[in-house]
């Protein structure tokens, strides 16, 4: 019997789906959640509510693109009344001046902020839309409103030889931290992996400019990296472990313990509309099926890494070998690694890579 | 024409430090954990003891003597003097107070 789980310390709240970018590594869904589906503002405002209630401190605002949400600021609001610590996750695109000044008088406490390539064309072209001077501009609306501003850079082939332009960008945009984090090939980004996944000797090339930049920059630029797990060979562990920090409410009600865990066959995952979020995070079968160390295979079961890497991920387990209970493949001790050498090598003998799969419409 | 000679400037005396959480930092207690948090835009400190209380004195109007001066009198006997300005100013370090 697993012991009962701590408090969750965060909500994403995945508000949409629709965004005005397609990004080739985009990890929702292959089939985005519909807008006429999508929670009310009542809807969200409860799960606030009872999110601060069950104990979660922070909360991410994130999509698809939140900015797309016209009632975006009554949410920001709900969110600070229940106690919540409110972060906006956002392309930049839809970030105006008025909008901007509408959020931050709701209680908007920071800003995390896409970006794809320090040159405007190429992240133009990952982007698959314009949108390079709508970043720069809500970059200085941020720094101008004195909010944190961080930048997320999702990592890939087309990108890692430039990191050095990415942490220039950060600078030169004020930013206070950049997250630097590899492609996590989930939903569409699946569809791209041969497009993304980067060489080892481009990871490699990588690694020490973000050492060079950190000795460099000290406290004056935070640099996050989040490792590469296929080509390193080492699982991720994926969200501090199965309903253990976090839980993500999708945007049609749905509650996960990852943002890519709606894609797993037997899960049954709930529903905000049905279940109250405390029942759900404590004893919902979506929320146990993979919580703590009972469920582990070996060689997790016998493994010293089980208490850092909690696993590795259940959607690539079930995404790389059709079962998500078995060990991450991610991992050089899973016996499914074999898999994913043929992967990395493929990619390694790639000279061009296949061109980007775009989504076409909305959701 | 010349111009008279400007008067001499006193240089100002420093003004004293009057910490107050920085920008997009909130502190907040926990009724769930029962504890004092200092939250961030990616992290959330959890504050041991009466690290809360020393941080909700630094409302930005208080120096760093005052709010000495007032745990002094709430905690007599208790080494603020001695543990309380390294403290702030390891939290400035951290760019969590400015």
């Amino acid at each position: 019997m697993t012991e009962p789980p701590g408090p969750p310390w965060a909500l994403l709240a995945e508000l949409t789906q629709a965004c005005p970018l397609r990004c080739g590594y985009c990890s929702n869904p292959v089939e985005l959640t519909r807008r006429s589906a999508e929670l009310t503002t009542d809807q969200w405002s409860d799960v606030f509510r009872q999110a601060g209630d069950l104990g979660v401190v922070h909360t991410h605002l994130s999509g698809g693109e939140p900015l797309l949400r016209r009632d975006l600021p009554e949410l920001v609001a709900a969110a600070d009344g229940a106690g919540l610590y409110t972060q906006l996750v956002t392309s930049g695109l839809g970030l105006g001046e008025g909008r901007l000044a509408a959020l931050t008088g709701a209680g908007l406490r920071s800003v995390q902020l896409s970006v794809q390539h320090a040159d405007p064309s190429t992240a133009e072209h990952v982007a698959g839309a314009r949108s390079f001077t709508a970043k720069e501009r809500a970059a200085r609306l941020v720094r101008e409103a004195g909010l944190p501003l961080g930048l997320n850079a999702v990592l890939h082939r087309a990108n890692l030889d430039d990191l050095d332009g990415l942490v220039r960008l950060a600078l030169d945009w004020g930013a206070d931290r950049i997250e630097l984090a590899n492609t996590q090939y989930h939903g569409w980004a699946a569809r791209n992996r041969a497009a993304l996944l980067p060489t080892p000797a481009q990871v490699e090339r990588a690694r020490t400019r973000v050492a060079f930049w950190r000795a460099r920059l000290g406290d004056a630029l935070e640099l996050v990296w989040v490792a590469p797990d296929l080509v390193d060979a080492t699982a991720k562990p994926c969200m501090g472990g199965w309903g253990a920090v976090s839980l993500t409410v999708a945007p049609d009600g749905t509650v996960l313990p990852c943002p890519a865990a709606g894609t797993l066959p037997d899960l049954d995952p709930p529903r905000v509309q049905d279940c109250r979020l405390s029942w759900i995070w404590r004893e919902s079968s979506a929320f146990r099926a993979f919580r703590g160390e009972d469920w582990m295979p070996e060689p997790c079961r016998g493994c010293a890494l089980r208490t850092v890497d909690h696993g590795g991920c259940r959607c690539q387990a079930h995404a790389l070998t059709g079962d998500a209970a078995r060990t991450d493949p991610a991992c050089r001790h899973a016996p499914e690694r074999p898999l994913v050498d043929a992967l990395v090598d493929g990619a390694a003998r790639t000279p061009h890579p296949p061109a980007y799969a775009y989504r076409e419409g909305g959701p | 024409m010349t111009r008279p000679p400007a008067p001499p400037v006193r240089a100002p005396a420093p003004t004293p430090w009057r910490p107050v959480p920085a920008r997009g930092v909130m502190l907040r207690h926990d009724p769930v954990r029962g504890t004092d948090l200092l939250l961030l835009p990616e992290r959330v400190v959890v504050l041991d003891g009466s690290a809360g209380d020393v941080l909700r004195l630094c409302d930005g109007v208080r120096d760093m003597a005052a709010v000495v001066a007032e745990l002094a009198v709430r905690h007599p006997g208790a080494p603020v003097a001695a543990e309380v300005p390294e403290f702030l100013h390891r939290l400035r370090k951290e760019g969590w107070l400015r």
